[in-house]
């Protein structure tokens, strides 16, 4: 614990910190370029310069090691002299384009020259130009702009895994680039743009679209996957123009996926606005309370058991919560919030959620991971092991079908059967688990969306039985800030934002009610005269000659089949309650509203349940809250994880020897949000499409490799 | 007034007297102009390898102490004591290994010392591989040698395997029970790749660029394991050292700058060489003596860049009596860097060479820092219309100031090496300059008139 003066002021730090945190630690601000606190440090931009008391030379406070008894001044002259040297050379190329950059506003380099710069510039030479580079749909790149800060480097080597970014040539002719000028083949590439300091990387579907001031910044939560990232949604007038990371260092910590940031174009697109009914083969628009009568007509003389309730995937917690207590009142039993009809729920909590956390990857020593491709269903927990590994010691296997991820792994088996070999011990990866200190396993949906998938749950839970991914296993002191708890290495990565909630609160069919396949069967076979899809686009099948009522804020594959469609609002235009794969409660806020007649989805079941006479008694959505919490009280803690409680669960029955899939084929393209986006369908064309089309693998091959 | 060697007019420096010159049996090149042998045998007859096993079985910590109280400077440009720079090392191996690295990218413009020691003394370095690899308690030496450095990167390959065939250096190197291997490796030919660090990040396959220091190689240098590393002119005086006892060492040259030294004397001379030279000889000594003079005479001579190109050029006035060592030069605000005497008479464009000095530091910045890679950009520039005298008067105190602003302020030394030449020719010569903007003027006026 080193104890320094910064400015005259004493301060101490964690043993192994750097001049810079010093400095920030008593408030002395020091500009900087090149440094990240998530990347390595590179010490090129030397724009943090301090003075070091007898040190001839100024010292970079960002790559420094604070030691004892340093003297350090941030602003004495010596130090802003060399600040502001740093500063007029970074100028003396950069072009004096602000009013026709993108980052104006945002701009470090802007922004800090306001405080280190010189009126006026004393280099009289030619400027230097560079060619820009093409770096994909999503990056728009200046590079006459670029100071060679490296942080984009840093972030594409170090944290998204791929290695074709760097700089070329040396001295003045140095240059970013991606090395062949490909595109950045990487679900987290447009972070980069964030790091960027100055307009050299923008963003290429916003560009020229606004300034920063001209937004209302809501802070919110991501649904494209079931992460859960943290968002901050910006927004002018009525419309969503981007979305930006917000730091969650257990979640998401400074990044997005490429996803989350640029699928917010769909929410323009494909949008439903009003209310539509079925009249004589056509969707029409028609009225709420047309739509409304002719749900409650046809409902009319139904037995709740010939009715049904699929939720989506997207879906937030309060409108499944209302949907269900509308089925309860109609005495339905047939609902269901796993279209995907994967075999997870129940009463053991634990059997469903990531139990190790996101930030407790960090810890983990051995991962197995079964039938899933981290990388496309949940790129930044991806991130996280990756950045595990990245630490080294630590072993990683793959059931399933192999995939490209940006980190090392060994391919043991493709099915149930090496799976079958673990449990029983006679495979070699049994034992490093065994030896592990703390055991990791990841099932993905390929494994439990399947006939015998709790089959498979049962056999990961003997697994992390007998390996003892679940026991007293301490956690050491000095890395217990995340855990309090025990380990907990069984982990369920889920794929839909809303997953986690529906089982929560059991959406699940209950007295011999049906699941998503025994509702189509029913609906095919005719016992089953009524479906409520809430949000629910994924399902393959129709519904034979059933009323499909479809609830949504897209004309997706659901709203296709509607008879009739309750237009409701997307994950930006309400608050919602979303509950990631942790199990972690979060909260999403209304930043702009529902187009035309849409409504909050809560209000739209609200108003069904007076006219088919079975009235859900909720007046605010604040009541909605209370009823949901009072009745499953995991919903009470924002933000927080409560460990969950540990049992029997799964079937013991015999597994198929099909190989696992991967759910997910196209990364950009998941949801009815990110179907209608453009954005993602040019990377689609080009991340997806092309490199299938390149490698010269048939599709069906190379559904869920990346690259 | 004629110069006479050995009778100063008056003692220089806070009146020590110079060094004499070097007496033949103080040589430790004795083949430094392939007269014999480049081969093991030839080697052998010169003395290398003699009593290498006795000299290993001295514990590495007292052959650290005999460097040290040698007083051996690093002989690549910085001067740094050598000794000391090894008992930066652990003491003890723990989970890493040891590297020895031998910097053999000899690239300074006008330094051509370890060349010739490469061609004519390859067994030298080897040895000094060794003795310096076992007191740092390495298990590897690389000798990384400059891709232009072909014919060279074979005599030293040659002589590896010589000294590996004889059982010298390899497993039980030499008998002593000591593994020590000595790999060469390749540059690809980039004047930053003879930076320490970036040196090692060449060698590991990345792109020459500095480190940040700290910390140093000492501790984290090559693939992370403690390193060290050294010219091939440090390693190659080692065994003689070894062999004649560090008070043989510090009884040639001045005080804080003992032994012998190879001066590398280019430019306006009769008579272009490579000579070792006692530290601390006049330097008009040396070119007399060795070089044949001035072309034109002393009197002839413009200025004199003492120790390759990145340091200050020295003034006639100066050079007159300056003696060749690291303080004398530092007194006088140059340095003796890699001692590659560059010699300019009255013919020289002072402005046009120190112009293309400092476009050769512009095309060998790595671009990596900001002040380095902009600011000699920058410099180059103006140096450029100074050659012409399209300027201002005032933009040389700007250029200064640019100097200043980068000198200091980047990842390694090759901007302070930018900066130094300049800040010297402003120093010494800035009438020639200012002269030539006023004709510029002049001559511009005279052509917008008519």
């Amino acid at each position: 614990m080193p104890r320094l003066t910064i400015d005259g002021i004493e301060t101490v730090i964690p043993q192994g910190g750097t001049v810079l945190q010093a400095c920030e630690s008593v408030g002395s601000e020091v500009p900087h370029f090149c440094f990240h606190s998530r990347l390595s440090i590179a010490g090129n931009c030397r724009m943090c310069l301090v003075e070091l008391e007898n040190a001839p030379k100024p010292i970079v406070a960002c790559a420094f090691p604070a030691d004892e008894g340093m003297v350090i001044h941030t602003k004495s002259d010596f130090a802003l002299k060399a600040q502001k040297s740093t500063m007029e050379f970074l100028l003396i190329n950069h072009p004096l384009d602000c009013p026709i950059c993108d980052q104006g506003g945002e701009c470090d380099l802007q922004d800090q020259a306001m405080g280190y710069g010189f009126h006026s510039s004393r280099y009289l030479d030619n400027k230097r130009a560079v060619t820009n580079k093409y770096m994909g749909p999503l990056i728009k790149t200046v590079m006459t702009r670029c100071i060679h800060c490296t942080r984009c480097v840093r972030f594409s080597t170090e944290i998204a895994g791929v290695k074709e970014m760097g700089m070329l040539n040396r001295g003045e002719n140095a240059e970013i680039t991606t090395y062949l000028e490909e595109a950045l083949n990487s679900e987290l590439s447009a972070n980069v743009i964030d790091l960027c300091p100055v307009g050299a990387l923008t963003s290429k579907p916003y560009a020229f679209i606004a300034r920063p001031w001209e937004l209302r910044k809501t802070n919110s939560v991501d649904v494209m996957d079931a992460v859960g990232s943290n968002i901050r949604v910006d927004t002018r007038g009525a419309d969503v123009l981007r979305i930006l990371p917000r730091l969650h260092e257990d979640v998401n910590e400074d990044w997005i996926s490429d996803k989350t940031r640029y699928a917010c174009d769909g929410l323009k697109q494909q949008r439903l606005d009003r209310p539509y009914v079925r009249k004589d083969g056509k969707l029409q628009s028609t009225s709420w309370l047309e739509a409304f009568t002719t749900v409650a007509l046809a409902m009319k003389n139904l037995k709740g058991t010939q009715m049904a309730a699929i939720a989506g995937d997207i879906v937030d917690a309060e409108s499944m919560y209302a949907l269900k207590r509308l089925m309860n009142n109609l005495k339905c039993p047939n609902i269901d919030c796993r279209q995907d009809g994967a075999k997870v729920g129940g009463d053991i909590r634990a059997a469903y959620l990531f139990n190790t956390t996101i930030a407790g990857i960090e810890y983990a020593d051995a991962i197995l991971m079964v039938g899933t491709n981290p990388r496309w269903e949940a790129a930044l927990i991806n991130a996280r092991i990756r950045k595990r590994w990245m630490e080294g010691q630590i072993s990683i296997a793959l059931i399933g079908k192999k995939v490209n991820l940006n980190y090392d792994y060994e391919h043991i088996g493709v099915g149930p059967k090496t799976l079958f070999e673990i449990m029983n011990g006679s495979h070699t990866f049994t034992k490093i688990l065994k030896n592990a200190k703390r055991p990791m396993i990841i099932l993905g949906m390929g494994a439990l969306a399947r006939s015998d998938g709790s089959a498979i749950l049962d056999a990961a839970r003997r697994i992390a039985n007998d390996t003892g991914m679940f026991n007293n296993n301490q956690i050491d002191q000095k890395k217990n800030n995340i855990h309090t708890a025990n380990w907990n290495g069984f982990n369920v990565l889920h794929t839909a934002a809303s997953r986690v909630a529906g089982l929560d609160m059991s959406f699940l069919p209950h007295n011999n009610g049906r699941d998503v396949t025994g509702i189509i069967e029913g609906t095919k076979s005719g016992a089953v005269k009524l479906v409520y899809l809430l949000g629910a686009d994924e399902i393959d099948s129709d519904f034979g000659d059933a009323f499909v009522i479809y609830q949504g804020h897209h004309g997706d594959r659901g709203a296709h089949i509607a008879d009739v469609i309750f237009p409701g609002a997307a994950y930006t235009e309400k608050d919602g309650i979303y509950v990631n794969t942790e199990g972690r409660i979060q909260m999403a806020a209304t930043a702009t509203f529902p187009p035309g007649e849409a409504r909050d989805d809560w209000k739209i079941l609200r108003a069904l349940s007076d006219i088919v006479g079975a009235t859900i008694p909720f007046s605010t959505l604040e009541s909605v809250r209370s009823e949901l919490r009072a009745e499953y009280p995991t919903f009470s803690t924002i933000d927080a994880i409560q460990p969950a409680k540990w049992g029997v669960f799964g079937n013991a029955d015999v597994m198929s020897d099909v190989p696992f899939s991967c759910t997910i084929d196209n990364f950009y393209m998941t949801d009815m949000i990110s179907r209608a986006s453009r954005t993602m369908s040019e990377c689609t064309e080009s991340f997806v499409l092309q490199r299938r089309n390149i490698t010269g693998i048939s599709e069906q091959m190379n559904k869920s490799v990346v690259g | 007034m004629e110069y006479q060697p050995g009778a100063q007019k008056k003692p220089l420096l806070k009146g020590q007297k110079a060094a004499k010159m070097l007496k033949d049996e103080d040589r430790i090149f004795t083949n430094l102009y392939g007269w014999f042998g480049s081969d093991i045998m030839s080697a052998r007859r010169r003395g290398d390898w003699s009593n290498t096993t006795e000299i290993l079985k001295m514990p590495a910590e007292k052959i650290i102490d005999v460097i040290r109280s040698s007083g051996l400077r690093g002989r690549g440009g910085g001067g740094f004591l050598t000794g000391l720079k090894w008992s930066f090392m652990p003491k003890e191996i723990k989970e890493r290994p040891h590297y020895l690295v031998v910097n053999a990218d000899e690239s300074e413009p006008g330094t051509c010392k370890d060349r010739e020691i490469m061609r004519h003394d390859p067994h030298k370095l080897i040895e000094g591989c060794l003795i310096s690899g076992f007191a740092i308690r390495a298990s590897t030496g690389f000798i990384y040698i400059r891709g232009e450095f072909y014919n060279e990167s074979l005599i030293i390959q040659k002589a590896i395997e010589e000294a590996y065939d004889a059982g010298l250096i390899g497993k039980n190197a030499c008998g002593s029970g000591y593994d020590f291997d000595v790999i060469l490796h390749r540059g690809a030919g980039a004047y930053i790749c003879g930076e320490e660090t970036a040196l090692l990040e060449s060698m590991e396959g990345k792109k020459g660029q500095p480190r940040l220091k700290p910390p140093f190689p000492a501790s984290v240098g090559l693939y992370g394991c403690p390193t060290t590393v050294n010219n091939v002119e440090s390693i190659a005086v080692i065994p003689t050292i070894m062999r004649r006892g560090s008070e043989w060492f510090a009884s040639i040259g001045r005080p804080n700058n003992y032994g012998p030294k190879i001066f590398s004397i280019s430019g306006h001379v009769n008579n272009p060489c490579n000579v070792e030279e006692e530290l601390g000889i006049p330097l008009r000594e040396l070119i007399d003596k060795h070089a044949g003079g001035v072309i034109g005479g002393w009197n002839n001579l413009l200025a004199v860049i003492p120790g390759g190109s990145s340091v200050p050029l020295l003034p006639k006035s100066v050079c007159n009596e300056i003696l060749m060592d690291f303080d004398s030069l530092r007194e006088v605000q140059s340095g003796l860097g890699t001692a590659a005497v560059i010699v300019m008479n009255k013919q020289t464009d002072i402005i046009k060479a120190i112009a293309r000095l400092t476009a050769f530091y512009k095309h060998e910045s790595c671009g990596q820092c900001t002040p380095c890679r902009e600011g000699t950009a920058w410099m180059s520039r103006v140096m450029e219309r100074m050659v012409r005298g399209d300027a201002d008067i005032e933009e040389i105190d700007t250029l200064e100031d640019v100097t200043r602003q980068i000198e200091g302020h980047t990842i390694c030394a090759l901007g302070d090496a930018a900066a130094w030449p300049i800040q010297g020719i402003i120093r010494n010569f800035r009438p020639e300059m200012e002269g030539r903007i006023t004709a510029y003027k002049a001559s511009k006026q005279i052509k917008n008139s008519t």
